[in-house]
C-alpha cells in the first residue's frame, strides 16, 4: 500500500504557507469548491432538520458547554478520576507531554505484541501526533478503516473536512484511485460497488489484526467508560475485535460522568452527520476478558501536546469544549470556499482556526493567519452544539498575533492600525452588549476596520471573494483590511 | 520528572484563575432539556418503530404469540442457513431448520471466522429509545458478547414494547447501573452501518450487518 505523504502541517516541523496562500490554490480547484459546496449545502440543510425537531436544544447546548467548562476548570481532578476509574477495570492508562511521545508509547505497544499492522478508526488526534508515519518508521503499517480516511490513505492525501475528509474527491476519482491501489481489474463507479470493494478489503484486516488503534469521542471520569461515535461500524471493529486496543485522546476529551451522555448523545449526532442518531455507538469500560467480549488489553494513552497552554488562557479555554461535529465547518462562508486543506492544519474550519494557533502557539506565520480566515459572521457560533463563542477567541487571537508583533517589531508596530483596531475589538467582544452594539454597527459600515478606502476586487485568483455575493455576511471589511495590510507587509 | 506529573503540574499552573476554594459543583451545570417523553407508551412504540424504519431498517410489530413465527419467516426470507445465536437466547426462539451456531454452546466460544463465515445473527436486546430509533446491546441478557452482533451481515433483533423507552436520556439512566457496577460494554445501534463518504451518497453497510431487521413483540 501506498504510505501516506503528509503535506507539511501546523504540528509538523516545516513552516506553513498562510491562510491566503493556500486559500488561492484551493480557490482556483473548481472541482473541490464544487464538490465542497454542494457536501456542505447538504449537511447544512439536514443538520436544520435534525435539530428543528429538539424542543429542547438551546437547553442541551447549554448544558453542553456547562459541563464542559465544569471539566476544564478542574480537568487535573477529573483526569486523575478518569485514570483511577480505567485502572479500576483493568485498563492501562499512559500520559504524553506531546505528540512524539504518544507515538512512543503506541509503536511501543505495537512491538511488545509482534504487530507488523495496526487497524486504525479515525481518530483527528493521531493525525496531529502524526502516527502513522512514525509507526511506518518502525516497520508498522497503519491501517486506516474509515472509508474516507482509506480512500485518502491511499491517495497519499491529507483530511480536507473533520468529518467528511475525502469530500474533495469524486466518484470516478475513487474508482480510478481503489483499481490501481487495491489491484482491481474492474470496478463501477456507484458508492455501492466502491463501498463493497473497500468493506471485502477491509474485513480481511479486522480479522487478521492483532492491535487496534481508536481515538475517543468521549472518556467518563466516573466510570472509566470511552466511547467512539461512528458510522460504518469499523469503529466497532477495531475496539471489539483485535486482542490489544489503544486509544489516544486529548486530555479535553473527558467528560465527569456518565450521566453526561444524555446531552452528548443528543448533540453530537444531530450536529454532526445530522442525524437523530449515528448508526454505531461505542462504549467500553476496561476490560473483561473472561467474557470474551472485546480485547483483552486495553492502553488509554492521554495527550497533552499543547492543550495545557490552550488552557491556560481565559478566552481561549473554551476552544477545548470542541466535540468535533464539524458543524461549524459546514456553515462556515470561508471553509465552503477554500476548503480544509487552505488550514493547513488537521483542525481546518472555524474551529481549527481558533485551535490550531492555540496548540502550536503564537509566532509562527502560517497558524497567525488562521485568526484571520473568517468573516466573523457568528454562524460558527450559533451552531456550535458546546457554544463556544468561536468570534470572540478568533478577536482574542488577532489581538495576541498583532500583539506578538508589536512586540517583535518596535514602534513600527505599536503604531499599526490594526493593532490599535484589534485591542478595541478584543474589548468589545469580551462584553456582549458591547457585542451586539458593534455588529449592528459594522452593518452600516462603522467598525472599527472599516476604514475607508476598502477594496472592490481582491487581486488575481482571490477575487472569487469579491465576486460572490450569495453570503449574508461576507468576508467583506475584516478580510479586505487584513488582506491590504497583509500585501502591504509583505511588501515593505 | 513523569510526564504525568508534568502534565498535571502544567493543568495546575494553566488553572491558577480557578479559585483554590472551587470544586466541580460549584460550577453550575443548568440540565433544562426533557428527561423523560410523557406520551403514552404506545405512541412511543409507534415513534420508536417509525424512527428505526427510517434508517432503513426492516420493522415489524408482532405480538408475543406471533414472535417465534415472526422470526421463522424472516429468516426464510433471508435465506439465513447458519444461524449465530448468544448463549442464553430464549429456546423457543429458534426455529427448526437452520443450523444453530450458539456462542459458548460446550464451552465453544466461536471464532471470528466462523461468525464471519454465518448467515446472520438473532438477539434480542437492552432497551430501544423512540426519541432516535435505537437499539441498545449491553452484552445482557438474549445479546451476547458484541462480536456476534458485528460479524454476520444480517442482524435479526427483537425488541420487546416494555423494553422501548422515550428519551436518550431514559435510556442513559437505565444503563447507567450496568456500567457502574459490571462495567460492560454498551453499543448503540441506529440502523445499518452506513456511509456518506462518497459524494455524501448514503451507502449502508460498510463493516457491520448490512442488514438490519427489526421484530418489535408486544
Ligand atoms: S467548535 Fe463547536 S461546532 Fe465546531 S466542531 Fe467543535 S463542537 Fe462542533
Amino acid at each position: 500500500m501506498t504510505s501516506a505523504k503528509h503535506a507539511p502541517d501546523a504540528f509538523s516541523k516545516g513552516k506553513t504557507p498562510t491562510f491566503e496562500v493556500s486559500a488561492r490554490e484551493s480557490l482556483a480547484d473548481h472541482q473541490l469548491r464544487r464538490n465542497l459546496g454542494k457536501a456542505t449545502k447538504t449537511i447544512r440543510g439536514k443538520r436544520a432538520e435534525a435539530v428543528g425537531e429538539m424542543p429542547d436544544w438551546e437547553e442541551l447546548r447549554e448544558a453542553g458547554r456547562a459541563l464542559k467548562e465544569r471539566t476544564m476548570r478542574h480537568l487535573d481532578h477529573y483526569l486523575v478520576e478518569l485514570e483511577e476509574s480505567v485502572k479500576r477495570a483493568g485498563g492501562h492508562v499512559h500520559w504524553a507531554r506531546d505528540g512524539e511521545e504518544a507515538n512512543r508509547i503506541i509503536a511501543e505497544i505495537a512491538r511488545s505484541h509482534e504487530a507488523r499492522e495496526v487497524v486504525k478508526v479515525k481518530s483527528i488526534a493521531t493525525d496531529e501526533t502524526r502516527l502513522n508515519e512514525h509507526l511506518e518508521s518502525e516497520g508498522i503499517e497503519a491501517v486506516e478503516t474509515d472509508l474516507a480516511e482509506l480512500i485518502i490513505q491511499l491517495a497519499g492525501e491529507t483530511s480536507s473536512h473533520i468529518l467528511v475528509p475525502a469530500i474533495h474527491k469524486n466518484r470516478a476519482e475513487i474508482r480510478t484511485l481503489f483499481m490501481r491501489e487495491l489491484g482491481l481489474d474492474d470496478l463501477s463507479d456507484e458508492p455501492e460497488a466502491l463501498t463493497e470493494a473497500a468493506r471485502l478489503y477491509l474485513r480481511k484486516k479486522f480479522l487478521g489484526a492483532k492491535v487496534g488503534v481508536s481515538g475517543a469521542n468521549f472518556a467518563v471520569a466516573e466510570t472509566g467508560t470511552v466511547c467512539v461515535v461512528e458510522s460504518e461500524g469499523n469503529g466497532r471493529m477495531c475496539t471489539t475485535l483485535p486482542p490489544v486496543l489503544v486509544t489516544l485522546m486529548g486530555i479535553e476529551k473527558l467528560i465527569p460522568e456518565w450521566r453526561d451522555f444524555e446531552v452528548f448523545m443528543q448533540t453530537l449526532p444531530r450536529s454532526s452527520t445530522a442525524e437523530r442518531m449515528n448508526p454505531y455507538t461505542s462504549f467500553w469500560t476496561g476490560v473483561s476478558p473472561e467474557s470474551g467480549d472485546g480485547p483483552e488489553e486495553f492502553h488509554l494513552v492521554l495527550l497533552d501536546n499543547g492543550r495545557t497552554d490552550v488552557l491556560a488562557d481565559e478566552i481561549g479555554r473554551q476552544s477545548l469544549n470542541c466535540i468535533r461535529c464539524s458543524a461549524c465547518l459546514n456553515v462556515c462562508p470561508v471553509y465552503e470556499r477554500t476548503g480544509g486543506h487552505a488550514y493547513n492544519s488537521v483542525y481546518p474550519g472555524p474551529i481549527g482556526a481558533i485551535l490550531t494557533p492555540q496548540l502550536v502557539g503564537i509566532g509562527k506565520p502560517g497558524p497567525d493567519s488562521l485568526p484571520y480566515a473568517s468573516s466573523l459572521c457568528g454562524a460558527c457560533y450559533d451552531v456550535c452544539p458546546v457554544k463556544i463563542n468561536i468570534p470572540e477567541v478568533l478577536i482574542h487571537l488577532r489581538g495576541k498575533v498583532v500583539r506578538n508583533h508589536q512586540d517583535n517589531d518596535g514602534l513600527k508596530g505599536k503604531l499599526d492600525p490594526e493593532n490599535v483596531a484589534m485591542q478595541v475589538m478584543a474589548k468589545t467582544f469580551s462584553d456582549r452588549r458591547l457585542y451586539e452594539a458593534a455588529q449592528r454597527l459594522a452593518l452600516i459600515g462603522q467598525w472599527p476596520l472599516a476604514r475607508s478606502g476598502t477594496i472592490h476586487r481582491l487581486p488575481g485568483k482571490l477575487s472569487g471573494w469579491t465576486a460572490t455575493r450569495d453570503l449574508k455576511a461576507l468576508p467583506k471589511e475584516t478580510f479586505r483590511q487584513w488582506w491590504k495590510t497583509r500585501k502591504n507587509r509583505s511588501g515593505s | 520528572m513523569s510526564a504525568r506529573e508534568e502534565i498535571l503540574g502544567r493543568i495546575r499552573r494553566s488553572l491558577r484563575d480557578v479559585p483554590s476554594g472551587e470544586s466541580p459543583e460549584d460550577v453550575a451545570v443548568e440540565r433544562g432539556y426533557r428527561k423523560k417523553d410523557e406520551a403514552p407508551h404506545e405512541e412511543i412504540v409507534d415513534r420508536f418503530a417509525e424512527h428505526v424504519a427510517e434508517y432503513r431498517a426492516t420493522v415489524h410489530r408482532v405480538g408475543e404469540d406471533e414472535l417465534p413465527a415472526a422470526i421463522e419467516r424472516a429468516l426464510r426470507e433471508r435465506g439465513v442457513g447458519r444461524l449465530v445465536v448468544p448463549a442464553d437466547l430464549p429456546e423457543g426462539w429458534v426455529p427448526e431448520g437452520v443450523e444453530v451456531l450458539r456462542d459458548g454452546a460446550d464451552g465453544h466460544r466461536l471464532t471470528n471466522g466462523e461468525l464471519d463465515r454465518s448467515d446472520g445473527v438473532l438477539t434480542g436486546c437492552s432497551l430501544g429509545i423512540s426519541q432516535t430509533g435505537t437499539i441498545v446491546l449491553d452484552a445482557g441478557e438474549a445479546q451476547g458478547r458484541r462480536a456476534l452482533t458485528l460479524l454476520p451481515d444480517y442482524h435479526l433483533c427483537v425488541v420487546r414494547e416494555d423494553q422501548v423507552v422515550g428519551l436518550v436520556p431514559e435510556a442513559i439512566e437505565r444503563l447507567g447501573e450496568t456500567v457502574r457496577t459490571e462495567g460492560r460494554a454498551v453499543t448503540f445501534v441506529s440502523g445499518p452501518s452506513a456511509t456518506s463518504d462518497i459524494e455524501l451518497i448514503r451507502v449502508e453497510g460498510v463493516h457491520g450487518p448490512r442488514t438490519l431487521e427489526v421484530l418489535i413483540s408486544g
